[in-house]
């Protein structure tokens, strides 16, 4: 199955050394070089709360925010993260305080199996800050690269509008 | 509305007394929307699914699969897998020859493959090592020799006996189940209708897609006892098969269910690699964990059946049925899993919504070198009810007859038996059907929209859990325990498993109902069958009622303690006492009482440590025949769906506009889980109705054609329309607070209503599931401005029961069968 | 989960270090800009290189640069989201927005690049697909194998060329640049595309697209129609591209561009010149579909059926015709 000469097994078995800045906190992890950030996240931070569903960049399971952006953890490299903010769904909360998001999933069932929702979350973040009061239109557009297969979107997209008016409201 | 047949459990207790004091003094919780017990936690990244646990030491566990479709194995050289670096084991089939598999009529399955291999993706053999890198690597390096046998890919010719046998048990060559029961004399009935409408559908396999894939982790505790987490829909008969396999007692086995990232029938039954990683654990005495990728979630399936269907209906002029011949042919796939009970279930709901006084029912099941077809949302019976519910809008058509009000003039009445001798509870699809057609403004757009736009409506029922277990018992189906605290906590144990349908929830709001406190007040413990009482897992829409009723139970049993010590410190009568909001007071002077703290110490004083347990069974069914035990259940759901389409006649693409749902719950426990599971359905039958297909190539080695999330097309948030929800509250004696399911039924009319709404578009009649766009295309290109199956294969019915229906004054039973009466025993039963 | 397999990693700073590490490291080492077509492949197997070259850190391969004529030159490493969020690009070329718009997912176009459209790899889904998966069918022409599934008896592997992106920009006149060690060039985007499965892009394995150049399109109106199931995630399983100018009612010149029906984009050169000195009216559209129609060749290899596919060019032609026809 080989394709090209694979680097030898000690050069790539070698793990690097890096700093990670994940949710506020610059953190030393050492890991192997083909690894995704995923991988990374969940293997050797222990930061199981991002999930997978593919692998592939075919469900959105995984995104996690880079700089404040959506982006898919299974089709990044840890290596690549050097010097990037990385928001996962265990930095949401502000202490023991929720995120409003976090609280109106809850309340609203937006969250059903609960196994989509850290992506979801971590979208709607990245949606509300960029605009604080998204029409349902923006909501469909902004949210379709995650699937869910339990609620029909329905109860997410009411969770992010209330959030956003509470946010909306607090900041006011 | 006719008064409730008492079929609930045996005599009115103390306990179902103290509900109906319950109910009459208003519910705190059941029916608001309090947020999910588990709800905060699936927000913060706290839930751990299986994947998300990992232990010191923990090996990777990679499947090795067949990579043909059908044949023998001759050889598996697994030395090059074995000798790499980081490999400490390497499993074959061999030292797991006992089979298993969910039905015990279809124990047919091996952890690995021994002797053939049934599909592509059938596993063979399997690794551990210390990374999922080296495991990789190790898995593609084991080579199995095979001889190639004939594969079979069609139903149609899988029946015919001259085809290589997949299996060696069955009816006959590849007819894994064939059954053919007929209730009254359909044939008069025909011959008396004024019009019989005869039509061929065809629904294809789909499958259940779940967001989290399969994962399970092993461990060989010190003491050399097994305890294995799994996303696992049905932790009981992992234990029972496991325990089979592996050749423990189930004393010494402990199955933990997480929570499932998903499961919709996908994870009910026990899997290959749930045996391998636990085998693999007992072997190493390393913790071991397996997770599936994608493709290999396709090839576990167990989703719904591809059925090709013939109805045969009379009708009166007044749109009235007199009486119907169903035909199913199911491509069951390589197993047996649940299929038997799939196999009667398409043919067992047809008679619970309209009156359906004479009814026959043949159906067969295949064996084709796929991955097995079983349980999907709505079990064998969203392919008949897409053929039921598509029919009458063609005859409602023919009689001139509005389909609405047609429906509405020939529903089953409540608290009746059915031709079949289904007790129907309460029945709240005349309020849906009304409901919906009002939201909709139906009788405005029906046949009166412009062309290319449209409007349909489906109905449909589903059981509340099967009426008798998979093995056949006399034991409860659901089990809870509840203990109490002296500091005024609540423990709640129950075995069964959330799946994200809520029952959590449901289990934490029957107690804090019946004790009167704040769900955070309860503590529950379940899915673990070391600990909690079995409960037989989350398939059939049992859970709700089944546990909900044992939950009610167990903590009546505990509050009456309580009440008693309290009854004497207050020095009043205990059924002057009402538990609510933390309190235990006199209901004649509620200022007059203690806290529920207070109440359980003078209960603990008293009578010792406060712990109660309660169990459910279901009523006995009026049904005795063979094949009775699918279709009884203690109650019955309903929907009825209205959807708006508009068509693109050039490219025959449909875009659904909105959808109007109306469910009778009976009643809701927590109405906002009860929105969302209708909401959930709806968007599932929207995926089958429009797109989703179990694809494969028979040309091409018989392979899936499309195992990935990006080909087997999911609806994303563009194709999802608004739904309009109506929830009908009609009660049923045998549900806990009156409760009935939610989490399959409304997904079932929903695809017929959109074959339906594309007829009333464009005029063509689309007589297949999905509805895609070529075929739309194909039926507005073609003369009969029809698509789908034209021809019904022959069934070779031999025999066919006849039962006696209750109008016939008939007992609910059949002649005995002339063989083996033994074998009763061993009948399935359920789902 | 579905990892990566090992490989050497390098994150130039420049282009030309870029073709530097290139051409040293030989034709097994591979470009990866946003990771969204190659990881997936690399999960997959179908591409093992022995090097990665990223071009995360490189930053002359950024900036939308507009210029005053109305052209516009964008750095290949562009994220889509970056077009598509950039007024400009919606409001001087709304066919190449579109096109961005409806590649994948949002959250995908943040990471993938524009210069990872337009060499995208072909698709197939014989080839789209796990290791295991293609050891079932004895693999195929396109990695490991020697039979074209879709067509047994072809010589040829007939993966299609699934970019949205790149059908527009040919219609557009778009010209690329290219870098290697041994120099640059800049050819028409055109001719950047082989009528191969395999060998797709006339781009030589050390040189790196730098740029795209469009030309100012004056008073030209272009769109861009895509089919797909879905409305996100899903490449086109057809694509057309028409850019038409006008002098009054007539139409000056024409270009029409299918894509996602053949392993490479297919230039209508006969349906375009049929459109000139014409005003575009519903029979003539159909007319002009119907020739457009003629080259599409699609084959079983993607989701939805050949047929349809192909039925959906010649009614996707004619409806990209009438949106641009004045007055319609």
């Amino acid at each position: 199955m080989t394709q090209g000469s694979a680097p030898a097994a000690a050069e790539t078995r070698r793990k690097v050394h890096m700093q990670l800045l994940v949710n506020g906190e610059a953190q030393e992890v050492a890991f192997l070089p083909h690894k995704t950030l995923l991988e990374v996240l969940r293997e050797d931070m222990q930061l199981t709360g991002t999930k997978h569903g593919c692998e592939l960049g075919e469900c959105g399971t995984c995104t996690v925010l880079m700089d404040g952006e959506p982006m898919l953890s299974c089709l990044v490299l840890g290596i690549e993260c050097d010097g990037v903010e990385i928001e996962t769904v265990e930095g949401m909360a502000t202490g023991a305080g929720p995120h409003p998001l976090q609280t109106w999933f809850a309340d609203l069932g937006a969250a059903q199996c609960g196994y989509c929702t850290p992506g979801f979350l971590m979208t709607a973040k990245s949606i509300l800050e960029r605009d604080p009061n998204p029409s349902r239109e923006d909501l469909v557009e902004e949210l379709s690269g995650n699937l869910c297969r339990c609620t029909g979107y329905l109860k997410i997209y009411e969770a992010i509008e209330a959030a956003a008016k509470d946010m909306r409201e607090g900041s006011q | 509305m006719t008064a409730p047949k008492d079929e609930s459990n045996g005599a009115p207790t103390p306990e179902r007394e103290g509900l109906e004091q319950q109910l009459q003094e208003g519910l705190r919780l059941i029916g608001k929307s309090p947020r999910k017990v588990d709800g905060m936690a699936k927000c913060t990244g706290e839930t751990m699914f299986a994947d998300d646990l990992s232990l010191p030491r923990m090996l990777i566990c990679k499947i090795h699969r067949s990579h043909v479709a059908h044949a023998r194995i001759k050889s598996i050289d697994t030395s090059a897998a074995e000798a790499m670096p980081g490999v400490v084991a390497v499993l074959t089939g061999e030292s797991m020859p006992n089979s298993f598999g969910i039905l015990p009529v279809s124990q047919d399955e091996h952890a690995l493959c021994i002797d053939k291999v049934r599909f592509v993706g059938d596993p063979v053999a399997a690794v551990a090592a210390v990374d999922e890198d080296v495991a990789f690597e190790a898995m593609n390096a084991i080579r199995v020799e095979y001889e190639p046998l004939d594969p079979v890919f069609s139903p149609a010719k899988a029946i015919d006996n001259d085809v290589e046998p997949i299996h060696d048990y069955g009816d006959d060559g590849n007819v894994h189940k064939r059954v053919s029961m007929q209730f009254g004399d359909v044939d008069q009935a025909l011959a008396d209708a004024d019009e019989v409408a005869e039509d061929v559908f065809y629904y294809e396999g789909n499958t259940h897609l779940p967001m989290e894939q399969h994962a399970t982790l092993a461990v060989r505790e010190a003491d050399g006892r097994l305890t294995v987490w799994s996303s696992t829909q049905t932790p009981h008969y992992l234990h029972r098969a496991m325990s089979k396999v592996l050749e423990m007692p189930p004393s010494r086995v402990r199955i933990v269910a997480c929570p499932n990232g998903g499961g919709f029938g996908g994870k009910s039954d026990p899997f290959n690699h749930e045996i391998v990683v636990a085998k693999l654990a007992m072997l190493t005495g390393r913790p071991v964990k397996v997770t599936l990728t994608r493709e290999e979630v396709f090839y576990c399936h167990r989703g719904r059946h591809a059925v090709l269907m013939r109805a045969r209906t009379g009708f009166k002029k007044d749109g009235s049925i007199t009486g119907m011949h169903f035909e199913s042919l199911l491509d069951g796939g390589a197993y047996g899993s649940y299929g038997v009970a799939s196999t009667y279930y398409t043919g067992a709901l047809q008679t619970v919504t309209y009156q359906v006084p004479t009814y026959r029912f043949d159906g067969v099941r295949s064996f084709t070198n796929k991955p097995p077809g079983g349980p999907k949302r709505g079990h064998g019976t969203p392919q008949p009810r897409f053929a039921v519910e598509v029919q009458l809008d063609k005859m409602a058509e023919r009689l001139g007859l509005d389909p609405a009000e047609m429906r509405l003039k020939t529903l089953q009445p409540p608290y009746s038996n059915t031709a079949n001798w289904l007790a129907i509870g309460s029945m709240g699809l005349g309020p849906c059907i009304e409901k919906v057609v009002e939201g909709s403004g139906w009788k405005d757009k029906h046949r009166k929209l412009p062309r290319g736009k449209g409007i349909g409506i489906a109905c449909s029922s589903y059981i509340c859990g099967a009426g008798l277990p998979i093995y056949w018992n006399a034991m409860p189906h659901s089990g809870v325990t509840v203990q109490l605290d002296r500091g005024g906590g609540v423990a709640a144990f129950c075995g069964a498993t959330d799946i994200g349908q809520g029952s959590d929830t449901v289990l934490a709001t029957c107690v804090a109902e019946i004790l009167g406190v704040d769900l955070e007040d309860v503590r529950i413990v379940v899915a673990d069958t070391a600990i909690t009482p079995v409960d037989l897992g989350s398939y059939s829409s049992r859970v709700t009622l089944m546990m909900g009723n044992a939950a009610i139970q167990a903590a009546e049993r505990a509050r009456e303690v309580v009440a008693k010590a309290v009854s004497k410190h207050m020095g009043i009568p205990a059924v002057r006492l009402r538990f609510a909001d933390n309190r235990i007071f006199d209901v004649q002077d509620p200022e007059q009482g203690i806290t529920f703290a207070e109440g359980v110490a003078l209960g603990e004083a008293r009578f010792g440590t406060i712990a109660a347990a309660g169990s459910y069974s279901p009523p006995r069914t009026p049904g005795k025949y063979r094949g009775a035990g699918v279709g009884p259940s203690p109650a019955y759901s309903y929907s009825a769906a209205v959807v708006e389409v508009d068509v693109d006649e050039e490219t025959g693409e449909i875009e659904v506009e909105k959808i109007w749902i109306g469910h009778d719950i009976g009643q809701s426990i927590n109405e906002m889980l009860v929105i969302g599971q209708v909401e959930g359905g709806v968007y599932m039958g929207l995926g089958e109705a429009l797109m989703e297909e179990m694809a494969y190539r028979p040309n091409r080695f018989g392979v899936h054609k499309i195992p990935s999330m990006l080909e087997y097309k999911s609806p994303t948030t563009k194709e999802m329309p608004p739904v309009v929800t109506y929830l009908v509250e009609d009660p049923d004696p045998n549900g806990p607070f009156g409760a009935k399911e939610v989490g399959q039924g409304p997904l079932l009319p929903v695809m017929p209503a959109i074959a339906n709404a594309v007829y009333d578009a464009v005029g063509v009649r689309v007589d297949e599931v999905p509805l895609s766009p070529e075929k739309v295309l194909k039926a507005i290109e073609s003369k009969d401005k029809r698509y789908g199956p034209k021809r019904f294969p022959d069934l070779r019915i031999t025999e066919t029961m006849r039962v006696k229906t209750e109008a016939e004054g008939g007992d609910g039973t059949a002649p005995r069968p002339p063989r083996k009466p033994k074998s009763e025993k061993k009948e399935v039963a359920s789902s | 989960m579905m990892r990566l397999p090992p490989f050497r990693y390098h994150a130039p700073d420049t282009a030309g270090e870029v073709a530097h590490v290139l051409a040293n490291e030989g034709p097994e080492a591979m470009i990866v800009a946003g990771g969204t077509d190659l990881y997936p492949n690399m999960k997959r197997r179908h591409q093992m290189p022995s090097t990665l070259v990223s071009l995360r850190r490189v930053t002359d391969l950024a900036g939308i640069e507009w210029g005053s004529d109305g052209g516009v030159r964008i750095g290949a490493g562009q994220t889509l989201r970056a077009l598509e969020r950039d007024p400009g690009v919606e409001g001087a070329l709304p066919a190449l927005w579109t096109a961005v718009h409806q590649i994948s997912t949002p959250v995908l176009r943040n990471m993938g690049t524009i210069g990872g459209n337009i060499c995208l790899d072909t698709r197939c889904n014989y080839y789209n697909q796990n290791y295991e998966w293609r050891r079932a069918i004895n693999f195929c022409m396109k990695c490991e194998g020697d039979v074209c599934w879709v067509a047994p008896s072809s010589p040829r592997c007939w993966a299609v060329n699934s970019s949205d992106t790149v059908p527009v920009l040919i219609a557009l006149g778009a010209r690329v640049t290219l870098v290697s060690d041994r120099g640059v060039r800049e050819l028409p985007i055109a001719e950047l595309f082989v009528d191969d499965g395999i060998e797709y892009l006339a781009k030589q394995k050390d040189e790196v697209l730098t740029s795209i150049e469009i030309p100012a399109q004056g008073e030209a109106r272009s769109v861009y129609r895509k089919v797909r199931r879905r409305g996100a995630f899903d490449f086109p399983v057809a694509a057309v591209a028409v850019r038409l100018a006008f002098d009054g009612d007539r139409v000056e010149s024409a270009d029409i561009v299918l894509n996602a029906v053949g392993s490479t984009p297919v230039v209508c050169t006969d349906a375009a010149e049929r459109l000139v000195g014409e005003v575009v009216t519903e029979d003539l559209a159909a007319e002009v579909a119907q020739v457009a129609w003629k080259p599409a060749k699609p084959l079983d290899n993607t989701d939805l059926t050949h047929m349809w596919r192909k039925k959906m060019v010649r009614v996707n032609v004619k409806r990209a015709l009438l949106e641009l026809a004045p007055g319609t």
